[in-house]
């Protein structure tokens, strides 16, 4: 891992007796897309109001940039985009004047200005529609705004609460496209989402919440294989020479954890790597014939229910013993 | 913890674009056209009276602002009521308006603090009373030249803008309780009403009760009484708790300014009187007459600003 662009350690917020977030330790690293998710209410947006000190830290400390939110949260803002859950705009106004508005707070000088707000409207396709008003506008539409406006302040670090909730697949699979984009520019992104099987496709590495805790972090194949204990499974649709049986040649494939025969000629891997070309290789080498090779990776839905069936099960397990 | 960075970073965007907003919104337009009707009206008929009454007054223009005739009475009577309608209609969804539109976070995440939003939207809401109040002033003073054709001596044009000073910052009362509303609810139509409450209250009924309960707490001397004079101590209490009202306070600070013949607001012995040269005071004077009601609607405007600063500082940014 890079440089640590923000870190969190042993970070809490209560709200008198309760502990929205409790205790929680991580880091990001420059140029990664980190995803907070879990359910709604487990803590994400609180963590990210405090990153901004927007909300007081009860506890704990966290960094952005170097910088203590609380005590220089000027210096922290200018150098971080922020895009809120269900983002508002002012509707009497165009998305330019929305714009206008957001580079003024900024400081962005007066000759820069029109540029980048072009920039930041062309980069999320609303250069057509930048002299309309937001009220007009779409629940996409606005999000896409308020993506702009992060590329017009030029963000290094980009916190983005929820962006695709509410977003139909189409919408969704645009604004990821453009999260992955911000980050081959560079930029740092954190997301928050309830969506895991959404986000999981842009993320590098993530923290899953509950009820204030991160109870699981890291990229999603590490956390397959530390819950799931293998996570890739491999589908193989291949016919054996004569006289050959494959599955004990898959088996002996490096990373493969067990090998099922479905049917006739189909077989199915579970590993913890994507390890088609093995398999491919071990079919042509003991001569057979290859039709079809899929993989399946891991889902993030998945991971986060057998996590909790595996605690319940070892709570329940703990009882039994008693 | 000291914070860094400057506060008032960000103070003159948020100033300038509410004040467009405020230019442009029709509730101004309403307000406004309100105001100057009646003002016009009021100014109308006070001409026509001034005519009739004083032919060698030295301060004919001020006769403007006071003069009335039933039933309608003078304009500085009718600013006193329109004022805080102006400013309840301008700051009354100042904050809860950010967070309904769900603008509030994406604002404060830019690189402002909370105190240039709340400032620069106090200060755009007073500037825009304060031009309109220039343009009332402007339109008076012209219309004055023009029916009456006497010129306006320097001390009328002095104290003339004194009462527009002294009539701003009772505006500014009214907005820092309007604005403190509308952080206090969420709701921008509670908060409307909770100020248009209060204005009703302070207006009609705290005149009625502030006599009631100044004879709680000092009863009538029958004595007084039966010679029809009022107790000094339940007069003195009544006066005291009216001028809890900034109405009161502004009406007093005005009369004083504006009517150069009066030496003091609030009860006055006949002792007192006693040697007491007639005529009008010098404006140094007057001045140190309306001095206490002036700080006190000055103080008024500071606190509850303060209040609302208080309040809005501490306030969870998510709704």
């Amino acid at each position: 891992m890079s440089e640590p662009v923000i870190t969190a350690r042993g970070l809490t917020k209560r709200y008198g007796d309760v502990a929205a977030v409790d205790k929680i330790d991580f880091g990001v690293a420059k140029g990664e897309i980190f995803g907070l998710l879990g359910p709604n209410g487990a803590g994400k947006t609180t963590t990210i109001l405090m990153m901004l000190g927007l909300t007081e830290v009860s506890d704990g400390e966290v960094r952005v940039l170097g910088n203590d939110p609380m005590r220089n949260p000027l210096a922290v803002k200018r150098r971080v985009g922020y895009m809120p859950d269900s983002v508002g705009f002012y509707d009497n106004l165009t998305a330019t004047e929305n714009l206008i508005y957001t580079a003024r707070l900024i400081g962005i000088p007066a000759a820069e200005r029109e540029q980048r707000i072009k920039a930041g409207l062309a980069r999320v396709r609303l250069l057509d529609v930048a002299d309309r008003r937001v009220g007009k506008f779409s629940h996409g539409m606005k999000r896409r705004l308020g993506l702009a406006e992060i590329v017009m302040k030029r963000a290094e670090i980009a916190i983005l609460d929820e962006p695709t909730s509410g977003l139909d697949p189409q919408s969704t699979a645009e604004f990821l496209d453009m999260i992955e984009e911000l980050k081959r520019e560079g930029v740092t992104v954190l997301l928050s989402s309830h969506l895991l099987d959404q986000v999981q496709r842009v993320c590098d590495r993530v923290a899953l919440f509950q009820a204030g805790r991160i109870v699981l972090m890291g990229s999603v194949s590490e956390l397959a294989r530390q819950v799931i204990g293998g996570g890739f499974v491999v589908e193989v649709e291949a016919k054996a020479a004569a006289g050959t049986e494959l599955d004990a040649r898959f088996g002996a494939i490096p990373g493969v954890l067990s090998v099922a025969r479905v049917s006739e000629d189909r077989y199915r891997l579970t590993a913890d790597r994507d390890v088609r070309a093995e398999a491919a290789r071990a079919v042509v080498a003991a001569n057979g014939s290859l039709y079809h090779l899929q993989v399946e990776e891991p889902s993030l839905d998945v991971i986060y229910r057998r996590f909790f069936e595996n605690q319940a099960a070892a709570r329940q397990g703990v009882r039994d013993a008693a | 913890m000291r914070r860094e960075g400057s506060p008032w970073q960000g103070l003159g965007p948020v100033m300038l674009k509410e004040l467009a907003d405020h230019f442009s919104s029709a509730r101004m337009r309403v307000l406004e056209l309100l105001i100057v009707l009646t003002a016009g009206v009021a100014v109308f008929i006070a001409i026509g009276r001034v005519r009739e009454l004083v032919a060698e007054d030295p301060f004919v223009l001020l006769k403007l602002f006071t003069v009335d005739r039933a039933p309608l009475p003078s304009f500085f009577v009718i600013l006193g009521f329109l004022i805080p309608l102006m400013a309840i209609g301008l700051g009354f969804d100042a904050i809860n308006s950010e967070h309904n539109r769900r603008t509030m976070s994406r604002i404060l995440a830019q690189p402002i603090y909370r105190d240039a939003l709340l400032a620069g939207k106090f200060l755009a809401a007073l500037s825009t009373i304060g031009v309109s109040l220039l343009c009332m002033w402007l339109l008076i003073v012209g219309l004055g030249i023009y029916l009456l054709g006497v010129p306006p001596s320097g001390e009328e044009i002095a104290r003339s803008l004194i009462f527009l000073v002294i009539t701003l910052f009772y505006a500014g009362v009214w907005l820092a309780l309007s604005m403190l509303l509308s952080i206090v609810f969420r709701s921008a139509a509670t908060a409307a009403l909770v100020a248009l409450g209060l204005w009703l209250f302070l207006t009609l009924l705290w005149p009625m009760l502030a006599g009631a309960i100044a004879e709680v707490i000092a009863p009538q001397d029958p004595r007084y009484q039966m010679l029809g004079l009022q107790t000094p101590a339940t007069y003195e209490w009544t006066t005291a708790l009216l001028r809890l009202s900034p109405g009161q306070l502004f009406t007093e600070a005005v009369v004083a300014l504006l009517n150069p013949q009066t030496r003091a607001v609030g009860p006055i012995y006949l002792e007192q009187l006693q040697g007491a040269v007639v005529g009008a005071l010098p404006l140094r004077e007057s001045l140190m007459v309306a001095w206490p009601q002036a700080v006190g609607l000055i103080a008024g405007t500071i606190v509850l600003f303060v209040a609302g600063y208080i309040v809005f500082q501490r306030q969870e940014v998510r709704a």
